[in-house]
């Protein structure tokens, strides 16, 4: 138990921290993943085929190919897609992103698609009368979305967003290796240099339960506050 | 774009997709066999039985793979025991570790998909085959198991999509699959955009056929 002890001596405050920027990055992927899905479920929604085409693109490619290889791009392409934009802006000097923005917008990217899919799903299984009485009732479409379509919406997305949360909090073990010092590079640093990978990966998968059971009860509450009244 | 580099990189990342399919392939069969023998565990009415197979679906499902991976590849290497037993022929190959690891994550899931899988099979069924007086084991193995996999198809189409993309963290154990070889090249060359869109496309077409096979089958086993 010396290795976990707070202060200098043991990894206790590290892996403390660690636990932190590993919700952090989750929290801010999740909330990247629901810009993205704000911006491609209405174009795969849409009745234009080019609209959605680009949607369906987009959560294919997304959800066909490795999250590894979408970090790696990000990571090695990142900052070299931003400097092309920021020459074009007549801009010439290195940049370097920061890896918590790189590695969130990464994992914000992959959870994007997935709750791209989960909204997707949640609307087209609202019932088709909705809709059409908003019409009859003369509605503005904002207002028939804000009143009408999403507290539906959620209440039927809530279950299977709480998969999506799952799936994004343990893609962020994948940042690790653009070196944000989250839960798995800090166990890596730390079996590194007491020679003790056993102890401390198996300590990290425990963080990992805490973290995925805790947000569990969590959900589950939320979907009981919304299911109510069905 | 350079495309010079696309087509020469193109080979190597094809002959990298099949320590990719290997490891795919190794890890699916391994694993059905650990998820059907949980999924199995699961149904039994021993609560000790019930909660060690829940246990273990819980734990492999609740943590990333990578953790698993480290944990398998590095931290089993540090039990002295370990080493002098026959299991450390095994133990020490990046690539057994990564097959074992891989095995048992999808076995936890596929323990999952088919216990639900067995659990919507009327009970109807069963009770036929009781009053015709086949046996429990003919039932199960006749029965049971091919309602089971039929049921179970859509999900278990998901879950080889995403081993699929799972057996690229391979990679961080030193293995050069495909991801890992992209890797490579990505860093030697730091043209990540080209490597990404071959070794992602490669991605892409493998999925589409298992996209493809699983519906086929789905419509071959299906009830018509």
């Amino acid at each position: 138990m010396d290795l976990l002890a707070f202060g200098k001596t043991g990894w206790g405050d590290e892996l403390f921290y660690a636990t932190l920027m590993t919700i952090a990055v989750s929290i801010t992927a999740m909330i990247i993943g629901f810009v993205f899905a704000l911006i491609f479920t209405p174009l795969k929604l849409s009745n234009k085929k080019y609209l959605n085409l680009i949607g369906n693109f987009y959560t294919t490619v997304i959800r066909g190919v490795p999250e590894l290889l979408v970090i790696y791009l990000l990571f090695f392409g990142g900052s070299g897609a931003i400097m092309y934009v920021a020459s074009i802006f007549g801009y010439n000097e290195y940049i370097e992103i920061n890896a918590f923005l790189t590695g969130s917008f990464s994992i914000g990217i992959i959870s994007g698609a997935y709750s791209t899919e989960v909204f997707r799903g949640a609307i087209q299984s609202i019932d088709k009368g909705q809709f059409e009485a908003c019409k009859v009732l003369g509605f503005k479409k904002k207002i028939q979305f804000f009143k009408v379509i999403m507290p539906q919406m959620l209440r039927l997305a809530i279950p299977n967003l709480s998969n999506v949360w799952q799936i994004t909090l343990k893609d962020t073990s994948l940042i690790s290796v653009t070196g944000l010092v989250e839960i798995m590079r800090q166990s890596y640093i730390a079996a590194g240099s007491t020679r003790d990978p056993l102890f401390f990966y198996s300590f990290a998968a425990v963080l990992y339960l805490l973290l995925t059971y805790l947000s569990m009860k969590l959900i589950n509450r939320l979907e009981v506050k919304y299911s109510r009244g069905f | 774009m350079d495309f010079d580099l696309m087509i020469t990189s193109f080979p190597k990342l094809l002959n990298a997709t099949l320590v990719t399919l290997k490891l795919l392939s190794l890890s699916l069969v391994f694993g059905l066999f650990i998820g059907l023998f949980f999924a199995v565990l699961r149904l039994r009415k021993n609560i000790f039985l019930n909660k060690f197979a829940y246990g273990y679906s819980y734990v492999f499902r609740g943590t990333p793979l990578l953790v698993q991976i480290f944990i398998i590849y590095f931290g089993l290497g540090q039990i002295e025991y370990l080493r002098t037993t026959i299991l450390w022929v095994v133990l020490k190959e990046p690539y057994w570790c990564a097959i074992i690891a891989f095995a048992l994550n999808t076995g936890a899931y596929t323990s999952e998909i088919l216990r639900s899988a067995f659990q919507t099979i009327k009970p109807g069924f069963i009770e036929a085959g009781k009053s015709l007086g086949i046996s429990n084991k003919i039932i199960f193995y006749k029965i049971q198991i091919p309602i089971a996999i039929r049921q179970s198809l859509p999900a278990y189409g998901n879950e080889i999509i995403l081993m699929m993309k799972g057996t690229s963290l391979a990679s961080t154990v030193t293995l050069l699959d495909l991801t890992g070889v992209a890797k490579y090249i990505i860093s030697t060359t730091f043209k990540p955009v080209e490597v990404f869109i071959v070794a992602g496309g490669i991605y892409l077409f493998m999925t589409f056929i298992i996209h493809n096979l699983i519906k086929y089958l789905e419509k071959r086993f299906g009830y018509q």
